[in-house]
């Protein structure tokens, strides 16, 4: 349906209305603009004003969290329809995820679980979330690690944006034995990964009225790789001379997080220690269940949770946060420039946050998941709009 | 002031200690090679001979220096003296070495490390009950293989703008370091190990590091083996650091980790650290930097060094000796808040 209002658009451009967005959508050339600023392109899939996204459910608590999502979508009545692919990730085939990867190709945006990957495969069986962020190119991983007021941690206000290059580094899966018992892993720096992702992270600095970056690295250790990094990162920051601009080593970095967080604003680095670091940063901020972060791409977004666990041993027991899920769905409703739907179910999630009766387990209290979605349920069905039956 | 809290800090320790003890001595006089190091390497080094003096613990000093000298055949080595004084005393206790930029030749500790093939880096983290950080129940000891992994030096500029850094992973390095963090396991009364990795993304080497483990894990059925993802390591350090016990990793992960705990105690000033060699060799350190901005002015602290020689004391077999000096020092710490004024500045 999405391919055929593509054709259709050009023809019925003037009658449709709107002709702007109708024909920037169209024209393909206009679509090297990054999409997280999105601002002269919308997301393909609007058919009759409503959005299709794509959803995958994954393994472990994704598709309990997700089918909340989706309960919470139906009651506020956002024009967001799912279109839902499963990914079986115990098969070896690369067929669901292909089929996954094509259903984000048509709708542009998806919204994710985390699908396991069982170590003990042989190498040529690949994670199947790492092919999936290859396939589609999404060189940024974006989380904003935000202290929320409610929730108990051990160093308060904290304030950290996070980028992490998303497609090469020490994730690249290339791997091989040379001689038996001896086993080569490739890490891979180039220098157009480093310069766009530096440039991103510069950018989204700008526009969010950030005071610094700070680039995290190893490159008294690994010279020529980090070191190529930490260069890009020095060319792109001489072309923003409003944002200040420094480097630190990671195992140094990790230090300072645990024991002084303020000191940082936006930080930005290759693939592993962005692992490390974004990890660090959720458990200061309270927790895997908090926090959620986006992955984008030229064309494509795609939104999880910032930490990326399965939650194999919560799975199905009513116990797992929602909210690092919800605030993930409100990021993808930004990203489809539904700011009000965005707006109200963020402020509903923080208002019950501050009720600490309703915090779930890993937040230290009691609380199942259905309580905390019914409770924002109420707040949004209270403060006015139209909503369905609870 | 600073000044006079340091030498009386020093004092108190030995004060301490000087409450009669029986005197045994298990093996006799032990020499230790001593390499006080550079900037307030010399100054925490001579407070520790000091202290041990006090604590009558049976060790005896050959003081060494190490700096770079070109041997035959152009490679950079360390003096002779103190190599041959290594090899015969077999455990050394060194103070912080300056990293010179641009000097030619590479990081001392680099090259200590070569020659002495020290393969393991043992880092036991204990919150310190006087000195106050927001984690007050961290007990668990981080053992990083320290020859190979990400930090093997391999790169290549494959074509222009393409970089490739090569980890590399051996069964045999694999198999040593988790028989050793086995083997301290044991040793120190501990009661699980757990190896971390990333094996869902670098399936085939740190799947052979995970492999070795588990074969050496079979051997040891008395410690409890887990097994943990990176990530999920980091975040629930953060949030509990007290469900760890032991953790062994390769180098790369090690570094972070070992780093992210000295954090969690304090930092590097409070950070004991020692690294286990081939043929029974080990050098304890201390992993601060030397500091040469206050050194000579009485300001240092010298309680990573100290530690350190706490830990190269039990690993020696002088626990007796270890608990005095430890206690003594951990009550100096507690009732002095902050023993010199640039704990921070070490840390």
């Amino acid at each position: 349906m999405a391919t055929l209002t593509k054709v259709l658009k050009p023809i019925l451009g003037s009658q449709l209305g709107n002709t702007a967005k109708v024909f920037g959508a169209a024209v393909n050339s206009q679509r090297g603009k990054p999409t997280y600023t999105g601002r002269t392109i919308p997301p393909p899939a609007k058919y009759g004003g409503r959005h299709t996204v794509a959803l995958i459910p994954g393994d472990g608590i994704g598709p309990e969290l997700l089918n909340h999502v989706r309960e919470l979508f139906r009651f506020c009545c956002v024009p967001v329809d799912f279109e839902v692919v499963h990914v079986n990730s115990a098969s070896t085939r690369e067929d669901d995820i292909n089929n996954a990867i094509m259903a984000i190709r048509r709708n542009g945006v998806a919204l994710k679980g985390n699908i396991e990957t069982n170590h003990t495969m042989p190498p040529n069986h690949k994670s199947r979330n790492n092919l999936l962020r290859t396939s589609l190119d999404l060189y940024a991983n974006m989380m904003h690690c935000q202290s929320l007021p409610g929730v108990h941690t051990r160093h308060k206000n904290i304030d950290i944006i996070i980028i992490r290059e998303n497609t090469e580094g020490e994730y690249s899966s290339l791997e091989h034995e040379s001689v038996s018992g001896v086993v080569e892993s490739l890490k891979i720096i180039t220098r157009n990964n480093s310069l766009r992702i530096a440039d991103y992270a510069f950018r989204l600095a700008r526009d969010k009225g950030r005071r610094r970056v700070t680039a995290v690295h190893k490159a008294n250790i690994m010279k020529l790789g980090d070191g190529l990094f930490l260069q890009c990162c020095k060319e792109v920051a001489s072309g923003y001379p409003d944002i200040e601009f420094d480097s630190m080593i990671v195992d140094n970095t990790t230090m300072q997080l645990v024991s002084k967080p303020h000191q940082f604003d936006v930080m930005l680095m290759p693939n592993l220690y962005g692992n490390v670091v974004s990890n660090v940063c959720a458990g200061l901020v309270g927790g895997p269940g908090l926090v959620p972060g986006a992955n984008y791409g030229r064309d494509y977004a795609v939104f999880e949770t910032a930490t990326r666990n399965t939650g194999k041993s919560i799975a199905n027991r009513n116990i797992a946060n929602p909210t690092a899920m919800l605030l993930a769905s409100c990021l993808m409703l930004d990203h489809l420039k539904l700011h009000d739907y965005a707006n109200m179910i963020r402020g509903a999630i923080l208002t019950t946050m501050n009720e600490t009766r309703l915090h779930t387990v890993d937040i230290g209290g009691q609380g199942t998941t259905s309580e905390v979605v019914q409770s924002i349920m109420r707040i949004i069905q209270s403060s006015g709009p139209l909503t369905t039956e609870i | 002031m600073a000044g006079n809290a340091w030498r009386s800090t020093v004092s108190r320790v030995m004060g301490a200690i000087k409450s009669p003890q029986p005197r045994t001595f298990s093996r006799g006089i032990q020499t230790v090679t001593l390499i006080p190091g550079d900037g307030i390497g010399p100054e925490i080094s001579t407070a520790v001979m000091k202290i041990f003096e006090a604590a009558k613990a049976p060790i005896q000093w050959e003081e060494r220096n190490v700096t770079a000298i070109k041997g035959p055949g152009g490679r950079w080595m360390i003096p002779p003296e103190a190599k041959e004084s290594m090899d015969k005393n077999k455990i050394g206790l060194k103070g912080p070495l300056k990293t010179p930029i641009a000097a030619g030749h590479p990081s001392m500790n680099l090259l200590l490390r070569k020659t002495f093939d020290l393969y393991a880096n043992v880092r036991p983290c204990v919150s310190i009950e006087g000195y106050k950080t927001p984690y007050t129940d961290v007990d668990l000891v981080t053992i990083r293989e320290n020859t190979e992994g990400e930090y093997s030096g391999i790169e290549h500029l494959i074509v222009d703008g393409v970089v490739q850094s090569i980890k590399l992973i051996t069964e045999e390095a694999s198999r040593r370091i988790a028989e050793y963090a086995f083997e301290y396991a044991r040793n120190n009364q501990r009661t699980s190990v757990t190896a971390v990795h990333k094996a869902n993304i670098m399936r085939m080497s740190d799947g052979l590091f995970l492999r070795k483990c588990r074969e050496v894990a079979e051997n040891y059925k008395d410690v409890k083996f887990t097994e943990m993802y990176l990530d999920t390591v980091c975040l629930n350090m953060v949030q509990d650091p007290s469900q760890f016990d032991v953790l062994v990793m390769p180098n790369l992960y090690g570094d972070i980790l070992s780093d992210l705990c000295a954090g969690l105690i304090g930092g590097l000033g409070v950070t004991p650290s020692g690294n286990i060699g081939a043929h029974g060799v080990a050098i304890f350190e201390s992993v601060h930097g030397t500091a040469p901005d206050i050194a000579g002015k009485d300001l240092a602290n010298p309680t990573a060094l100290l530690l350190s020689a706490v830990m190269m004391l039990r690993h020696m077999g002088l626990h007796g000796h270890a608990k005095k000096i430890e206690t003594a020092c951990f009550d100096t710490i507690r009732e002095k808040k902050r023993s010199t004024s640039r704990t921070s500045e070490l840390c």
